[in-house]
């Protein structure tokens, strides 16, 4: 069965999720926006689209991707039945590739020629470079050289799938101030040129568009589930950097009351110290601001200087978060906490040695919060742990890390 | 000299007497705060004379309108500790060293929202401002502070760019206030070798729709190509450039005077 998108009441027409979200951007690009906000709209109502898309899904992602039972984790634990849905077994190792096969095909349509991205920790870098190659696109990513620097295999996918990485030395050079530049890039060859933006951020229709085409992740795993266990979860847990893992498997469960919602914010070195990126968690330093287009939690300076933040894992390291997810966090339709890179690296080993699954940095912040929450749950109840990439991008960082 | 009254009618009456003086306004822009506060303070006050307008930039460490000129300059005058607040008091002292010319602050919306729209306002005009140019806020997103910049007076100034299709038009000039800021190329500020040959007939196409006047900025880096800009428009607007000549206020006034010239020559 082809996969249709969910429809629901947010964002409006001018991309707002309650007071969030919106379209803060440079005049020269709202022609652009409308033109992709209608080529969306169109594509998705296409079923020759969406079979196109769910076909490369099913046939070169390799999905649907396996709801696995973490048996020896949750008897380790000794709570909750824990269910981990494997996105690190996608092709490029992501949920990444999900959204950048999405819009690829959307700009082909579209007729671009080339695309621009913009990556924290290569995920989405090495997926839209992987869907460029796949369907014939230029593609150029913008890079931190800090992230360059944590993520070398990363690089040398990209490079290897023909893309032109463009390193980004300016600001605190990581995902911000390469969102920074691919917007500058954008700008400048809007005419021939789509933004594949690769999180839940950015102005409207991005926020609404990504979740939507990660929004398989939750329809496969609400299925599966089902199948399996004969009833929905009790809790979803995933992390949040930008948040399209984590928007990508709550949509579909969104009208699922009994199911509790919990996202992870990368909790750095610590709430106290500062060197974090937990936007909800530090409102000392996060208020309602707009960055790259979107409003929503922003950790900024009292003079509105947008900070530099911290987190082990390259894909969290960003001063704000998806609007719906500021949304989700008013109306606490889901509920966020935070992970310390510490909590994330013993989590990382956890699930390395008692379920044999190498998780991206990023995920190992979920799979930390499953280890405080699953002991807390009755074994007949279910957490589903969205693993959203493979670690295999890590093992420098985290070695130096453990001093192996 | 009567008091000056600061808001748009001041903004108004300087394309008023520019067109009265047969020249396009000349419109430099300066980040506030660089290279230093006093140096920046100098410079500026050096360049009035030869201004129409001046549009003064408020920094902010993510501005994704700007390319590397005038994003080093906001570094570098983050790094020397100039705040909104810091801004606001520079304006002010400018006003006190006897610069008249309408004073156009530049700045993204983050530190806006951040100081609070309705203090920044009042407090802007207090401080001698006349109007707001803020590159990442449509007119679509600009509700409450259009009505606050309206009610105090002053103008929020809205953009055009070659992308812009008739309903753009149609929307901006609907709500434009002062000008309208024409970018002059698809990209980003920044001084370019050669000016956007259809640059014209998007000039037109504005002109057909509104009366207000049209400054034109973006990429106009020689006297020559703002000679050229200025028998299109009427306004030039020009900043990089500025900022890479201005190694004294000398200097700056230097540049400023040959823009200046090159504009009442045509």
């Amino acid at each position: 069965m082809v996969m249709q998108i969910k429809k629901v009441n947010v964002p409006d027409e001018r991309g707002k999720f309650g007071p969030y979200g919106g379209q803060f951007v440079p005049e020269t690009l709202m022609p652009a926006l409308d033109e992709l906000i209608q080529a969306y709209d169109e594509a998705i109502h296409d079923p020759e689209f969406m079979a196109e898309f769910d076909t490369l899904l099913r046939t070169y992602v390799g999905r649907p991707s396996p709801l696995s039972h973490a048996k020896r984790l949750s008897q380790q634990l000794g709570g909750a039945q824990i269910y981990l849905k494997r996105e690190d077994l996608n092709h490029s190792g992501a949920h990444k590739i999900n959204n950048a096969l999405g819009q690829a095909l959307l700009a082909q349509r579209m007729g671009k020629t080339r695309i621009v991205a913009e990556t924290g920790a290569g995920q989405h870098g090495v997926g839209t470079a992987t869907a460029c190659a796949l369907l014939g696109l230029e593609c150029v990513v913008y890079m931190g050289t800090v992230d360059i620097a944590r993520q070398q295999p990363n690089v040398y996918r990209m490079k290897l799938l023909g893309a032109e990485v463009r390193p980004v030395s300016s600001g605190s050079q990581t995902l911000k101030d390469a969102i920074n530049e691919a917007i500058r890039d954008w700008v400048t060859n809007v005419e021939t040129t789509h933004y594949l933006l690769g999180s839940v951020l950015g102005p409207h229709p991005y926020p609404m568009m990504v979740r939507d085409f990660q929004s398989v992740i939750g329809v496969e795993a609400r299925e599966q589930v089902l199948a399996e266990c004969g009833r929905l979860p009790d809790m979803i847990i995933a992390c949040v950097g930008g948040g399209s893992n984590a928007m990508g498997i709550f949509h579909a469960f969104r009208d699922d009351e009994s199911v509790q919602f919990v996202g992870v914010e990368a909790g750095g070195e610590g709430i106290e110290n500062g060197r974090h990126a937990a936007r909800f968690a530090d409102m000392n330093v996060a208020r309602i601001g707009v960055l790259h287009g979107t409003k929503s939690y922003v950790m900024q300076t009292p003079d509105g200087q947008i900070m530099e933040t911290h987190s082990i894992s390259a894909g969290l390291d960003y001063p704000s978060v998806g609007p719906e997810h500021a949304l989700f966090r008013d109306n606490e339709r889901a509920g966020y906490t935070y992970a310390t890179d510490e909590e994330a690296l013993a989590a990382f080993q956890t699930l390395c040695r008692t379920e044999g699954i190498i998780p991206a940095l990023e995920s190992s912040h979920a799979v930390a919060e499953t280890i405080k929450q699953a002991p807390k749950m009755r074994p007949d109840q279910i957490i589903i742990v969205n693993l959203s990439g493979r670690g295999d991008k890590d093992l420098n960082t985290v070695m130096s890390a453990l001093d192996l | 000299m009567s008091e000056i009254r600061y808001g748009r009618d001041h903004i108004t009456a300087a394309f008023q007497n520019a067109r009265q003086s047969q020249t396009a306004a000349l419109m430099p822009y300066f980040t506030l705060g660089y290279p230093d506060r006093q140096t920046s303070l100098d410079i500026i006050t050096a360049i009035a004379p030869y201004s129409d307008l001046l549009e003064l930039g408020v920094p902010f460490s993510d501005p994704l309108a700007d390319g590397p000129t005038i994003q080093r300059s906001t570094q570098i005058a983050l790094e020397n500790g100039t705040t909104t607040a810091v801004c606001l008091e520079m304006v002010r002292e400018l006003r006190q060293r006897g610069v008249t010319v309408p004073i156009m602050l530049m700045g993204y919306y983050n530190p806006v929202l951040a100081y609070g729209e309705a203090g920044y306002v009042s407090a802007a005009l207090a401080a001698g401002a006349d109007g707001f140019i803020i590159p990442d806020l449509p007119p679509e997103e600009a509700g409450e502070l259009e009505v606050l910049v309206n009610e105090a007076g002053m103008a929020l100034i809205y953009f055009l760019a070659p992308t812009s299709n008739e309903s753009r038009i149609q929307l901006v000039t609907q709500w434009a206030r002062g000008f309208i800021y024409l970018v002059s190329v698809t990209g980003v500020t920044g001084a370019r070798q050669a000016i956007q040959t259809d640059l014209s007939a998007f000039v037109q196409r504005v002109r057909q729709a509104t009366d207000i006047p049209l400054a034109v900025g973006f990429g106009i880096g020689t006297p020559r190509q703002a000679a050229q800009i200025g028998q299109l428009a009427d306004g030039v607007i020009v900043g990089s450039a500025l900022i890479n000549a201005a190694d004294s206020p000398q200097a700056a006034a230097d540049f400023t005077r040959s823009l200046r010239e090159a504009l009442r020559d045509v």
